[in-house]
């Protein structure tokens, strides 16, 4: 223990003078390393989980989640994951709730070109590699590579294989418009699928499809990608989900009960923010008709970036943070229950991007984490959602963008 | 008997200006602020370009300024329509001639304060009587920087970055570049820093490019572009 350590090291003489300050030293607790701190707290919440009965147990929960909330723990640690597993979930229902983390926006070029994105992508692998207890599975939100070719989105996908948990790919307009998702789908199969996950419905969605701008320009293959690249060209169409998509979308959902839990995954949100960047899906309105029937919806996108929260009726909206850079937050639009993440520090290289997860409660709604590297995480929770910003609202953040 | 005519500016000034101004290179557009290289005249004891070909058996060869465009035209073609022929095969070779156009309907580009409320003015002895002209003319050269600025921040080629990122990777539409509130302390750097500080600052580290000089046109560019992009925002030096 370094206090007594320290105090053998002083001289007779010095420790009388020092006497004082020795007696300080007693009182202070000792130091613990951030990991026999992990594993005690993690030892004393379950031998409390033990004893409890449901009521206090959900007391417990709350509490273990507020506080590691509050204290800005990392999602690594394990408190607000397990403990919600016992709420709510009506009797003889089998649905239990499960938590996933996410990785987005890596926009790899290839190594040779640019490491830095390669980094920050293995930092998201390593984030939830170490994850305890590890998520149900690891959701990536698209934009895998930076220009679509094939090197980059190979080497992405030797990446994500270190990952330990089973994982769900999702197409963006970075890894489409070079060959129009030939090299994704190979790599990935098909852009548009759903699965069952512990009473819940995940559905996976294509939402970057654009209609043809480039034909008529006599764009290159390149040229398209590199216009649908910049955020801020104006030569490329809106996102859509398109004709297909939703009609596929529709017949997916014919067999599913409006009582399950949805979870919705699209690259871009599916609203309207701002059509100059494509923060916005041109026929959002068509695809939230589609959800409208189900009680509780919950939509997860990339594309944007940033911390970006947002509530149409029954549909709660989460983005996803980036591994490569963050976004500005649009000049207009910006959904009132946004709370906007502080102002990124250009001289920090790896501020305002990060990774995060979900914890999907029985009833389907989510506890949103935003795991912002060099910042404590946010947590946006479904009393947030439910609430319509009342409850647990979390900081405003100190620097607001310009 | 054919004869090699060498045009230096023999097809009229507006011609030979609307080639070299516009755009010389391909890859690389001149930017504004640079001025046109002068057209050579036989006089200045410049290099000349590359000697014409031998003459061909149907007609006249004729080159343009630059010393690479060339065409061929049967002896008695009027000048007019020489002068279309040069121009059509120098669009042929230069097919980004239009960048400017492009630049501009791609990037959105916010428009230069409109000036036809002093039209008609007399402005002392610097301007004369104000013209609709020279408000037009105003408007466009200003413009015109402000769309070879938006060209170099949404290239990082242009930009010289050794990593393929570029200024609107961060700053879509310059966005959060707020330049109304420079020169300030910028805390990080522990001193005053202009905007062009800070563009060179981003060129050197998330960019990982070569600074670029104060006068560099590129950066002249940017600064032109940036500001432009902040239109009607207050300025408020030292914000932060």
């Amino acid at each position: 223990m370094p206090p007594r350590s320290a105090r053998c090291c002083l001289s007779s003489g010095a420790r009388k003078e020092k006497g004082e300050a020795m007696s300080d030293i007693k009182k202070r607790p000792s130091v613990k390393s951030i990991e026999t701190k992990h594993m005690e707290e993690r030892a004393e919440l379950f031998r409390a989980l033990k004893s409890l009965d449901r009521r206090s147990f959900v007391k417990v929960a709350a509490a273990a989640f507020g506080a590691a909330a509050a204290t800005g723990v990392t999602p690594h640690s394990f408190q607000p994951v397990r403990v919600a597993y016992g709420q709510g979930a009506p009797a003889g229902a089998k649905r239990e709730g499960f938590h996933f983390a996410y990785i987005s926006d890596s926009h790899l070029y290839d190594r040779t070109v640019n490491d830095r994105f390669v980094n920050a992508l293995m930092r998201a692998v390593d984030d939830i590699n170490s994850m305890d207890p590890q998520p149900d599975f690891v959701f990536y939100g698209g934009d895998l590579a930076q220009l679509g070719q094939p090197k980059e989105l190979e080497l992405g996908a030797q990446i994500l294989k270190n990952v330990k948990a089973p994982m769900h790919f999702m197409v963006g307009e970075h890894d489409w418009y070079l060959d129009m998702g030939e090299k994704w789908r190979e790599l990935f199969g098909k852009p548009m699928y759903s699965f069952d996950h512990k009473g819940a419905h995940c559905v996976v969605l294509n939402s970057v499809v654009e209609k043809d701008f480039w034909t008529a320009r006599k764009m290159s293959p390149m040229d398209r990608m590199k216009t649908v690249a910049g955020l801020d060209n104006g030569w490329q169409s809106s996102f859509t989900v398109g004709d297909e998509g939703r009609k596929w979308l529709d017949e997916d959902l014919k067999k599913v009960p409006a009582t399950t839990p949805l979870i919705v995954f699209s690259h871009s949100p599916l609203y309207k923010l701002y059509k100059p960047w494509n923060f916005w899906t041109d026929d959002a309105e068509q695809v939230q008709a589609i959800l409208k029937r189900f009680q509780n919806v919950v939509v997860f996108h990339g594309h944007t970036h940033q911390l970006l929260t947002n509530r149409i009726g029954n549909i709660h909206f989460h983005g996803f943070l980036s591994t490569a850079w963050p976004w500005p937050y649009a000049p207009q639009g910006l959904p009132e229950m946004t709370i906007q993440m502080g102002r990124p520090d250009p001289f920090d290289p790896q501020d305002g991007c990060g990774d995060g997860s979900a914890m999907i409660h029985p009833d389907g709604l989510a506890d949103k984490v935003y795991n912002l590297w060099n910042r404590n995480p946010v947590t946006i929770s479904r009393t947030y959602m439910t609430s319509r910003g009342a409850g647990e609202k979390p900081a405003n953040p100190n620097l607001k963008s310009y | 008997m054919t004869t090699t005519l060498v045009t230096r500016c023999l097809l009229g000034a507006a011609l030979a200006l609307a080639a070299c101004a516009g755009s010389a290179r391909t890859d690389r557009p001149t930017l504004t602020p640079v001025p046109p290289p002068p057209p050579s005249s036989p006089e200045s004891g410049e290099a000349r370009p590359p000697s014409p070909k031998m003459p061909s058996a149907e007609g006249i060869d004729v080159l343009l300024c630059d010393g690479k465009t060339q065409v061929n035209v049967p002896q008695g073609t009027p000048g007019t329509s020489i002068a279309g022929a040069l121009m059509t095969e120098w669009l042929r070779k230069n097919p980004n001639s239009s960048w400017e156009a492009e630049e501009r309907e791609r990037h959105t580009l916010q428009p230069a304060a409109d000036n036809t409320a002093i039209v008609g003015q007399v402005s002392g002895h610097s301007y004369g009587k104000i013209t609709q002209q020279d408000v037009a003319l105003w408007k466009s050269e200003t413009e015109r920087v402000a769309t070879a600025g938006s060209r170099v921040f949404h290239n990082g080629d242009e930009l010289g970055s050794t990593i393929g990122v570029s200024c609107d990777m961060c700053h879509p539409h310059a966005a959060n570049t707020h330049p109304e509130t420079y020169p300030k302390f910028q805390a990080q750097l522990g001193r005053v820093a202009l905007l062009r500080d800070m563009i060179n600052w981003c060129i050197e580290h998330p960019v990982r490019g070569k600074a670029l000089s104060a006068d560099d046109p590129r950066m002249r560019a940017m600064e032109a572009y940036i500001l432009a992009q902040r239109k009607g925002k207050v300025l408020e030096y030292g914000k932060h």
